[in-house]
């Protein structure tokens, strides 16, 4: 009965051994974990709408990202792990996806087209510690937050419209002729409703040379725009200022041809105009149009390789915003990775804070982030279509042809 | 607004219109008949309209060339899914019926969406982009030939039921069932023929609205909504009120997009239909129950 625990001496029972000992496993396995992730490639969680109605965008988005590894190697950058999440276009699910892959382990984020669902994502981003590139929103909202962990390589809608205006100014006075009147069509979606909201508050601004004679909204989904297009016709208006999606692109430019009218320009702000089944679907007829959206420079070397990479990857592809932006948020990852020498989240954030990439795709100086986490000195281009292919024709740094003006006659076409 | 403007959006409404009303007569014809509403009736144009494509893109036959042997595949599909189907159900609740027609619709919406993907398809015929000039009326050539032939299909549906034995039969069931019946008129038959025929009238419209708009899988219930209106509007069960409510409501759209906010022109055609239900239930040409 004087037995006593050896432990009254030796202070040390078997749940402090089991205690210590785990203890002295995690500590002593820690530091190599470090190392594996500095020496393994960065987890990326590459967020995009690759079903519902975005499906289509979010796949061309991600063939942006599948070419990236190759060119990264060739930039002397370290390898990225690409994890896929389908945001299904819906912010509910891109908000739980970006849950599920920092679960998973993705140390980064980008992503995800939309400004709705990479608002989502952002807080999420935020909340947890991980940086997340934007690499397609223009809501102007999502970099005025006050976040630490969330950056965008792309221009914001006021950005956009800026250069709009700016372009449009640029090519009438290189051509020396400008149209007086103009007649905008526009979706009546978030984003036509955004873009006509802000032509009506920045127009003013920048003195230009037209006035707008009649905005006439519509139904993305409208099967039949003959009505829409005859109302635009019937205004007068020398240039058509056009904010659409792909088929209804198709469908005016049909109207167009059908109703006789070639206005002097058709200046679209936004997509569909340059899309490649739209100049598969209208062939000859697709010729003219002017689009005013977030572009490439194709002067840039790193453009050029680009381009060869997709085109080697999707033949019959042509490279555009949703390629290119997708793959400069990779550039920006995988810059910051190399500079950072880490994977932990506060060390890839301060990386790309102080972002400077010079060789890169998009127009402008480069990548480089503001205070608020915004490439500010984002430049956006103005393009014409031109044979079945696309070239740059404003602002004059990243412009690869001369604009044809004007716009040339539906009818005289073989 | 000048005056060429009206008559323009006018003629473009009307002409749309009869498409329209050669898509809704396949829906009266078939209720008229055999009292079965329709559900699918959108996603059975789509079939058309993507059998027309393939033909389009494997031979570059012209839809309207098409027309009558891609009618024929719809009258032996609705012919089918009468006899082997829908005939089961006829006996059946109403709501059993709605229910069916609703998933046979989504089934054809979701296999079309399998085997032809998510984009929008159209053809691209030589005279897609041709218009006809009268002084300042401009014609759209593809609905001046689509809105002929859908004359022509309706002329021709009007003749049969009119003019022939088995038509006066399928009269006479739609008549008088009982009637039928005592009369040793084989009324299955008969129901599946009638369905064969909507079916047919759909699937012409179809290949034909195909030369105006685009076809993706999920067009389907926009139009069979759309039919549902102009036969209320006409008349359910109206042959002719299906053509009258067809032109009523494709001019009411394309005046309504002139004359007011084009993003609003659809609401306008359910307006017709609401002053329709409230002051002519039975429709403009529909006859009265009591």
């Amino acid at each position: 009965m004087n037995r006593q625990s050896p432990s009254k001496y030796s202070r040390l029972t078997r749940r402090s051994f089991n205690a210590g000992a785990g203890a002295a496993i995690v500590a002593g396995t820690a530091p190599f974990n470090i190392v594996r992730a500095a020496g393994g490639p960065l987890k990326v969680g590459v967020l995009l709408p690759r079903s519902g109605v975005q499906a289509g965008i979010g796949q061309d988005c991600w063939r942006g990202a599948e070419i990236a590894n190759g060119l990264l190697k060739e930039l002397g950058l370290p390898e990225l792990q690409l994890i896929s999440g389908d945001t299904e276009t819906n912010v509910d699910v891109a908000r739980s996806r970006a849950e599920k892959l920092i679960g998973d382990g993705a140390q980064l984020l980008i992503g995800a087209f939309d400004s709705g669902q990479s608002t989502a994502i952002a807080q999420v981003a935020e909340q947890k510690g991980i940086p997340f590139v934007i690499n397609i929103a223009a809501a102007p909202p999502i970099t005025e937050q006050g976040y630490k962990f969330v950056f965008r390589n792309f221009p914001t809608g006021p950005m956009i419209l800026r250069d709009a205006f700016l372009n449009q100014k640029e090519i009438f006075k290189l051509v020396g002729a400008a149209p007086k009147t103009a007649v905008m069509m526009h979706v009546n979606d978030t984003y036509g409703m955004a873009i006509k909201g802000g032509v009506g508050a920045m127009f003013p601004k920048f003195d230009m040379p037209y006035k707008i004679l009649e905005q006439i909204a519509y139904d993305p989904a409208a099967r039949d725009l003959s009505v829409e297009v005859a109302k635009a016709k019937a205004t007068g208006a020398e240039a058509l200022i056009a904010v659409s999606r792909l088929n209804d692109a198709i469908l005016i430019t049909r109207e167009l041809v059908k109703q006789r009218w070639t206005p002097m320009a058709i200046l679209s702000i936004g997509p569909g105009w340059y899309e490649d089944q739209y100049l598969k679907t209208l062939g000859k007829l697709s010729d003219g149009p002017i689009s005013l959206v977030p572009w490439y420079d194709p002067n840039k070397p790193l453009s050029g390789k680009l381009a060869a990479a997709l085109a080697k990857a999707y033949p019959g592809i042509s490279l555009s915003t949703n390629h290119v932006y997708t793959f400069e948020a990779l550039l920006v990852a995988a810059d910051a990775y190399k500079r950072a020498g880490s994977a932990d989240p506060k060390a890839l954030a301060d990386a790309i804070r102080t972002t400077n990439i010079t060789s890169n795709v998009s127009p402008g100086p480069g990548i480089m982030f503001d205070a608020k986490g915004q490439n500010d000195k984002l430049r956006c281009s103005a393009i014409q279509n031109r044979g079945g292919k696309l070239v740059t024709v404003a602002p004059k740094e990243a412009a690869n042809a001369k604009v044809v003006w004007p716009f040339p006659p539906f009818d005289k076409r073989a | 607004m000048p005056a060429a403007l009206y008559l323009n959006v006018a003629v473009g409404g009307i002409l749309t219109g009869l498409l329209y009303g050669l898509m809704a007569l396949g829906l009266s014809v078939i209720f008229g008949v055999v009292r079965v509403v329709n559900f699918a009736h959108g996603e059975m144009m789509t079939i058309a309209m993507y059998i027309a494509v393939a033909l389009f893109a494997a031979f570059h036959l012209d839809p309207l060339v098409m027309l009558v042997p891609i009618a024929a595949v719809m009258f032996a599909f609705g012919y089918v899914l009468q006899a082997g189907l829908i005939n089961v159900f006829i006996t059946r609740p109403e709501h059993s019926q709605f229910l069916l027609l609703v998933g046979i619709g989504l089934i054809i919406a979701n296999v079309l969406l399998i085997v032809f993907g998510p984009d929008a398809q159209n053809v691209q015929v030589a005279y897609a982009f041709d218009s006809f000039q009268l002084g300042p009326l401009i014609v759209d050539a593809t609905k001046l030939y689509a809105a002929i032939g859908a004359i022509l299909v309706a002329g021709g549906l009007f003749s049969f039921f009119r003019f022939t034995a088995v038509g006066t039969a399928i009269r006479a069931c739609a008549d008088n069932y009982t009637g039928a019946l005592v009369v040793g008129l084989d009324v299955k038959r008969l129901y599946a023929l009638t369905f064969g025929l909507g079916a047919a009238c759909v699937g012409a419209a179809g290949t034909m609205l195909l030369l105006i708009f685009d076809v993706t899988p999920a067009v389907g219930p926009s139009y069979t909504l759309l039919a549902f209106v102009i036969v209320i509007t006409g008349g359910l069960g109206s042959m002719p009120g299906a053509l009258i409510g067809g032109v009523l409501i494709g001019l009411t759209e394309a005046m309504a997009g002139l004359l007011f906010n084009p993003s609003a022109k659809s609401m306008f055609s359910f307006a017709i239909l609401v002053l329709v239900l409230l002051f002519r239930p039975q429709g403009i040409m529909g006859k009265r129950t009591a």
